[in-house]
């Protein structure tokens, strides 16, 4: 996208990333890792999974972006990257909520005769 | 390095190609690393790049189906998921994101090595990043036979149990494991030797640097010995506090209890050890210690496995009969039968747990070989000297995959491996 004049068209595309930028990358991520595992030895009650999934959607979105080179990649590439995700989200959000609705649904067998009933129609 | 013309470089070493010219290539003159049906190496580029996104869409969506169901099993036992986390590692879990991360580093610059035709190193780098998912694996193995012998498997096959938690004999599930890799670097030495001996130069090339990683699997097999080893002190007193209670210290089977039943019982653990401690320990109550102490004796010659178990047995038995009845203060009001179910060790949920455990960690490690497979073919094609700033596709795709397995791992870990 950037310098194409001077090259036949299509050729010379690369675009390397500086090499400071991934190592402080791995850096971050290493960083992460630690407090991630740190916050394991505080109790933080309920809001303790929401705490582990921000930092590790953080990882994900620095590894995305720029290990991935997303950040400078196509918007369908990105398009559908992220759109993946929210599907995800979606399914695992109606899922999460129609076992809710139905976990009440659980009627205990004590009888096996329940069970060997015959269902007549 | 980077001023040659990369198209034109390897237009000079299309001539001598064999058998380019018979189907049709002739007629228009392309670099060898182009494909006829592209105009130029950025259309190509481009062209693989999004199937590789419409690919690693699939991979997100094919690993959502088990993040599903652990989210379903989850939330409807959070006190399972809390109980069983405790058998898993964080150490090893912690090291091996370290090693993921640390591949994905690599992977990265490998990548940037490509497109600035830094062949030597990106066969340094490609080299690394194999060896790195080696030392992962090499984890793993300890990890997955260290459960297995504990008992700790899917359920239906769960058989832990925490009145014998080492089990006297069952297969040596680490050679099992270690077997294919260890016939792999007697391979791969053999292959190197041989390739020497011929002077084969590109062969031993290729050899040298796939011995390393081969052996990387062995180093993170001791790795992984030395971080379960250490942990072992922890675990035994989170895990295997039953055990010394049938020794008669009942204050320390009270606090299993309070583990056991999860964080909200963990205040009353105080009281709970100190009311336990006044009452007679476990096994006095039953009036076979004289046998036990017998069986014990004969229980030392470990030849005599038939005696050991029956003492497995024993031991379970009186402490069961001593905890059921007179040491299960976790909740005062309904320590009766109906408080059973809560009881997160019960095989059937926590071969849930583990199945799920497995399920995904294994499928991660199939990928992980999957990425192994791959990372040397285009280690074979660095060493060749196959990529240049026009053609550096595959690096990228492949690095593209590893990523989103690293990008997996980053989020299993702290699901599986950090709940309390």
């Amino acid at each position: 996208m950037s310098a194409h004049e001077n090259a036949q068209e299509g050729y010379d595309f690369a675009h390397p990333l500086p090499l400071p930028l991934l190592a402080g990358t791995f850096l971050v991520l290493t960083l992460l890792t630690v407090l991630t595992v740190a916050q394991a030895s505080f109790n933080f009650g309920s809001l303790d999974v929401l705490i582990v999934m921000v930092i590790a959607t953080i990882k994900a979105v620095l590894v995305g972006a720029i290990f991935m080179h997303l950040a400078w990649d196509k918007p369908f590439n990105i398009i559908c990257f992220i759109g993946s995700f929210v599907f995800v989200g979606l399914f695992i959000m109606a899922t999460l909520f129609d076992s809710r609705q139905t976990a009440k649904d659980d009627i205990p067998v004590t009888d096996d005769a329940v069970v060997s009933a015959p269902a007549e129609l | 390095m980077a001023t040659t013309d990369a198209g034109l470089a390897s237009d000079a070493h299309e001539q001598p190609g064999h058998g380019h010219s018979d189907h049709g290539h002739g007629d228009h003159d392309h670099p060898s690393y182009l494909a006829h049906h592209f105009d130029t190496p950025e259309q190509q580029f481009d062209s693989g790049k999004l199937g590789m996104w419409l690919f690693l869409v699939t991979e997100v969506l094919f690993f959502s189906g088990m993040f599903c169901a652990y989210a379903i099993f989850r939330a409807w036992r959070p006190e399972v998921f809390e109980g069983c986390s405790q058998f898993l590692n964080t150490k090893l879990g912690a090291i091996n994101t370290g090693v993921l991360l640390f591949s994905s580093f690599t992977m990265a610059w490998g990548v940037r090595c490509a497109q600035k035709e830094q062949h030597k190193l990106l066969t340094v780098m490609l080299a690394t990043t194999l060896s790195c998912a080696t030392v992962f694996l090499g984890v793993k193995a300890i990890e997955y036979s260290h459960k297995w012998h504990l008992g700790l498997l899917p359920a239906g096959l769960f058989s832990y149990d925490p009145s014998n938690p080492h089990p006297v004999g069952g297969p040596n599930y680490l050679a099992y494991i270690c077997a294919p890799f260890v016939a792999i670097t007697i391979g791969v030495a053999i292959w190197l030797v041989v390739s020497f001996l011929r002077g084969a130069k590109f062969q031993l090339e290729c050899a040298k640097p796939l011995l390393v990683v081969c052996l990387c699997f062995f180093v993170g097999v001791g790795l992984g010995t030395i971080l379960e080893s250490g942990g072992e002190e922890g675990h035994h007193e989170d895990d295997h506090a039953v055990v010394a209670s049938t020794d008669g210290t009942a204050a320390e089977h009270g606090k299993e209890h309070a583990h056991a039943d999860g964080d909200q019982h963990v205040d009353h653990e105080e009281p709970a050890a100190a009311a336990v401690a006044s009452l007679p320990a476990a096994g006095a109550m039953s009036n076979d210690s004289a046998d036990l102490a017998v069986l014990e004796r004969l229980a030392s010659d470990a030849t005599n496995t038939g005696l050991q178990d029956e003492l497995a047995a024993r031991k379970a038995q009186s402490e069961r009969s001593g905890g059921g009845i007179l040491y299960d203060v976790s909740d005062d009001a309904s320590a009766t039968v109906a408080s059973a179910p809560e009881n997160v060790l019960r095989p059937s949920r926590a071969g849930v747990f583990f199945s799920i455990y497995y399920c995904m960690t294994g499928i991660h490690a199939i990928h992980i070989l999957a990425g192994i497979g791959v990372l040397v073919w285009l280690l074979v094609r660095s060493i060749r000297m196959d990529f240049n700033r026009n053609y550096f596709g595959p690096v990228d795709y492949v690095g593209l995959y590893w990523h989103i397995v690293d990008m997996i791992w980053i989020y299993l870990f702290p699901l599986m491996y950090l709940i309390r």
